[in-house]
């Protein structure tokens, strides 16, 4: 659908500055849609089509109430897809439009150069479409209950993947096993080679298969006792190609972890994402396409994208003032050996070598770089301070949660900490035969915080109902090495040394 | 159009629904849902069904924030949304679902098992309704049924051997026509007045106050629920009776004794004056701590039920919370005296958790 001529003209303006600073976008299609339209794409998670299931109406739900009580409102929807499609809120106001086009078309050029998304299906629009149809037959042909029930169980699991392995490999999970030297040890397994019953003897020295034979017993023995041989991070992958699922299920099982693998780019970019996107939006609106009459509306909308309030870290605003501050340290030259050793506040302070490659420098920075390298790379003492950051913690003998510090390197290990892995605690599989049983044996790589344990244990209880055999995860519980289990009837909790 | 949407929306109601229901009884007791009843809508809040996974425990994670204060200064509640990480994780929310006031009334009967009433009296008011049921073979081309007319057609070829199996083509003629037509039926409804009455004396505490108000929004969501058209009246007593509004029946706190008979005779000239009990369902709750002033009111109150007040209601409940202060005389006198009243329904309600048997006994009669 074409946009309204008044809105089209004021797209062409946007897009034309977008393009003169160097943006650099697929096409984008924008869509004026109503608030509960808008509701209901959000609840889909930008998607118009996607598979039947109640946490989508749940989601408009809140979202229907929030807008309703005119607490919030979403102005900008944007879908990582080639062309990317985006979304404007028919209601809003002209310089509402304005600065959300502003914004769609930095996150468009985020999205097409940053190097996370570099392995993203860019037909993905398609995509949900189709694995939704998918599912829709799934649901005619067992019962919407069965397909919901496992559905569940997918989601309750979606967080277990490993969001490295797209650089490592792209398949759909179901074949391909990433060829490292473990290959070489697999090719000489076949026990004979081909060869005519006469010349066997020669082709197949007695000597050598037995040998052979020993060797893969021995082989087989160790594999007995370790099975994977490597912990796997990519715990939906390793299910999808070890347990014993129907086809149904583990088609179903393959298009949560392809949909989980598109969205972990965005769980890993948010804070640059969005902080690109605010810095560009400011930028395009107020030194090109704002009017007069629009500065105080414009100001309104700005400022409340850029809110703060204690308990929350805003991504938006950490991210636009973090690429403000390497715009600056690039345009002075702060940066360097020189600078970085200069232990002299003032001097520091008013540190100017006129580089002027901030701008150069701060493309560079939404190519190479996630939220963690660059909360990493960029977050400075300076920063913390002037931007008073603070790490909080929850105090239990008042319910509150606190500020514990404003100590910057406390703060920038608290930040990455949450950042890390975004945010999920890291899970492998360690032993899928564990006892010589069968049994699933997960390792919670523990990094100092605890999980969860009521949603683990439901977790447990859902992975059951994949492996079909009782499963276990090694995870740290006040300070105590402990084992959770479930059998498929209780719960059990160990300690082990 | 009907949105994709909507589906999703009416399943995850569904599950709420299912959710509530089980939960009803510590709804009901709690009695924390009135406060949040709006005009046709009650809110509940329920925690967020989430679906469970790997994840950090929210409070050992901490996180990172922005803004002033000193160490050591709070910022948010341990229970608050507020305190999300800079990784966005989701906070536990809770949610907040609007539900009809006869849906609840529908939950709480399915939930106590309690029977459709079956009103009495004459039906004051009934209503008329088309219902499209039958097939007639006259009627408006706007209602013609095509799907019998077209199998009358076909009848009447094969009868008529002018059906060919290869080229099957039906023509229908003016006899075969059939239209769908209405059927007028009358809905009978029903009137019911409900009289509230409470002892307010100074043996009635506010816990006391508290069960009676939490009960009788339970009573009347159920009855509103079962009669469209529905009158409150209320009226509060200690040693004297008078009619008040609701607001004051709740909050009233009087001091002084108590004489039951005062209530009884208000009400018994409210029925006489305004509630003919040919034409409405008379429904009569009194909560007392059952310490009445002297035998001799008490069996003044049991000539007015016997001789007044049974015989024109559908229904008389009483119920007795127990106070510190009161005796509870009242509830065993009246058993021993009106042991064969079926229309007299007696409960203690000691506490709060007892209330939902309480409702089970008052309205599992059906009446």
């Amino acid at each position: 659908m074409d946009l309204p001529p008044e809105l089209e003209k004021y797209r062409v303006e946007i897009m034309g500055h977008a393009i003169e600073y160097g943006l650099d976008f697929y096409e984008t299609v924008f869509e004026v849609v109503q608030f509960d339209e808008l509701n209901e794409v959000a609840s889909y998670g930008g998607f118009p089509t996607r598979y039947p299931h109640w946490r989508f109406g749940m989601e408009y739900e809140e979202l229907s109430k929030g807008y309703e009580y005119g607490l919030q409102k979403i102005y900008e929807l944007v879908i990582n897809n080639d062309p990317c499609y985006a979304y404007l809120m028919k209601s809003n106001k002209v310089v509402d439009q304005k600065l959300v086009m502003a914004h769609v078309y930095a996150h468009c050029d985020f999205f097409k150069n940053n190097l996370c998304f570099s392995q993203t299906n860019r037909k993905m629009m398609d995509q949900m479409a189709n694995h939704a149809t998918q599912i829709r037959r799934y649901v005619e042909q067992y019962g919407a209950d069965v397909v919901e029930d496992f559905i569940e169980v997918c989601l309750s699991l979606e967080n277990l993947i490993d969001p490295h392995s797209p650089f490592i490999k792209r398949d759909d999970g179901r074949n391909g096993e990433v060829d490292d030297d473990d290959g070489a040890a697999e090719r000489k397994s076949p026990a004979k080679l081909k060869s005519k019953s006469y010349m066997d003897s020669f082709i197949n020295p007695k000597d050598v298969l037995e040998k052979q034979a020993k060797f893969e017993e021995e082989e087989r023995k160790r594999k007995k006792e370790k099975f994977p041989e490597k912990p796997q991070r990519d715990v939906l992958k390793f299910l999808l190609e070890n347990a014993s699922l129907e086809k149904w299920q583990s088609d179903i099982l393959a298009i949560f972890r392809e949909e989980a693998y598109y969205f972990a780019p965005q769980g890993q970019t948010k804070i640059m994402n969005e902080g690109w996107a605010t810095y560009w939006h400011s930028k395009i609106m107020t030194e090109k396409s704002l009017t007069d009459a629009e500065v105080i509306d414009y100001a309104d909308h700005h400022s409340g994208t850029v809110a703060t309030s204690p308990g929350r870290l805003n991504p938006y605003k950490l991210g636009v003032e973090l690429f403000r501050d390497i715009e600056e340290r690039w345009n002075k030259g702060k940066f360097g050996k020189e600078y970085n050793e200069c232990d002299d506040w003032v001097e520091r302070k008013k540190w100017d070598k006129q580089t002027g490659v901030g701008r150069q420098k701060i493309f560079e920075v939404r190519r190479l770089y996630n939220d963690l390298m660059f909360i990493d790379a960029f977050l400075t003492p300076e920063f913390c301070l002037e931007h008073k950051l603070f790490a909080y913690a929850y105090n239990d003998r008042n319910d509150m949660y606190e500020i514990s510090d404003r100590d910057f390197k406390k703060v920038k290990e608290k930040l990455l900490a949450g950042l890390t892995n975004f945010g999920q605690p890291f899970i492998f599989v360690v032993d899928a035969n564990y006892l010589n049983r069968n049994e699933l044996y997960l390792l919670h790589q523990h990094e100092g915080v605890e999980l969860q344990l009521d949603e683990a244990r439901d977790t447990l209880l859902n992975l059951f109902k994949i492996w079909k055999r009782p499963v276990h995860i090694e995870t740290i519980l006040d300070d105590a090495k402990t084992l959770l289990s479930f059998d498929g009837e209780e719960h059990n909790e160990t300690e082990i040394d | 159009m009907v949105k994709r949407i909507d589906r999703d929306v009416s399943r995850f109601r569904q599950i709420i629904r299912g959710k509530i229901k089980k939960d009803l009884k510590k709804y009901i007791t709690r009695g924390e849902l009135i406060g949040k009843k709006g005009k046709d809508l009650v809110s509940i809040p329920i925690s967020q069904i989430s679906i469970p996974r790997f994840r950090f425990s929210q409070r050992k994670m901490g996180g990172v924030g922005q803004g002033e204060g000193d160490v050591g200064s709070p910022i948010g509640r341990g229970d608050e949304t507020g305190a999300g990480s800079a990784g966005d994780a989701p906070g536990q929310h809770i949610l907040e679902v609007d539900i009809s006031l006869d849906e609840l009334a529908e939950m709480l009967g399915e939930e106590l098992e309690l029977p459709n009433i079956e009103a009495r009296g004459k039906k004051s008011i009934s209503s008329e309704k088309n219902k499209y049921t039958g097939i007639s073979d006259t009627g408006p081309e706007s209602l013609r049924h095509f799907k019998r007319t077209y199998r009358q057609a076909l009848k009447r070829q094969i009868i008529a051997q002018n059906y060919d199996p290869d080229n099957p083509m039906i023509i229908p003629i003016r006899e075969d026509k059939r239209y769908r037509t209405w059927k007028v039926t009358v809905e009978p409804e029903s009137n019911a007045v409900i009289i509230y009455m409470m002892d307010v004396s100074g043996s009635m505490g506010d816990e006391q106050k508290e069960i009676v108000r939490t009960e009788s929004f339970w009573i009347d969501t159920w009855l509103k629920h079962q009669y469209k058209n529905i009158e409150t009246r209320y009226i509060i007593h200690d040693a004297v009776a008078r009619e008040v509004d609701k607001e004051t029946f709740y909050h009233t706190r009087e001091s002084g004794g108590t004489i039951i008979s005062s209530a009884y005779k208000l009400a018994a000239s409210l029925v006489e004056k305004e509630y003919s009990p040919a034409e409405w369902n008379i429904y009569l709750f009194h909560f007392s701590d059952g310490d009445n002033w002297g035998e001799i009111d008490t069996d003044e109150c049991i000539i007015l039920l016997k001789e007044n007040l049974l015989p024109k209601v559908n229904l008389f409940c009483y119920g007795q919370v127990e106070s510190p202060y009161g005796s509870g005389q009242f509830i065993r006198d009246l058993e021993d005296y009106l042991p064969e009243e079926e229309k007299l329904v007696l409960s203690e309600i000691p506490d709060k958790d007892a209330i939902y048997a309480s409702i089970k006994e008052f309205l599992g009669k059906g009446r």
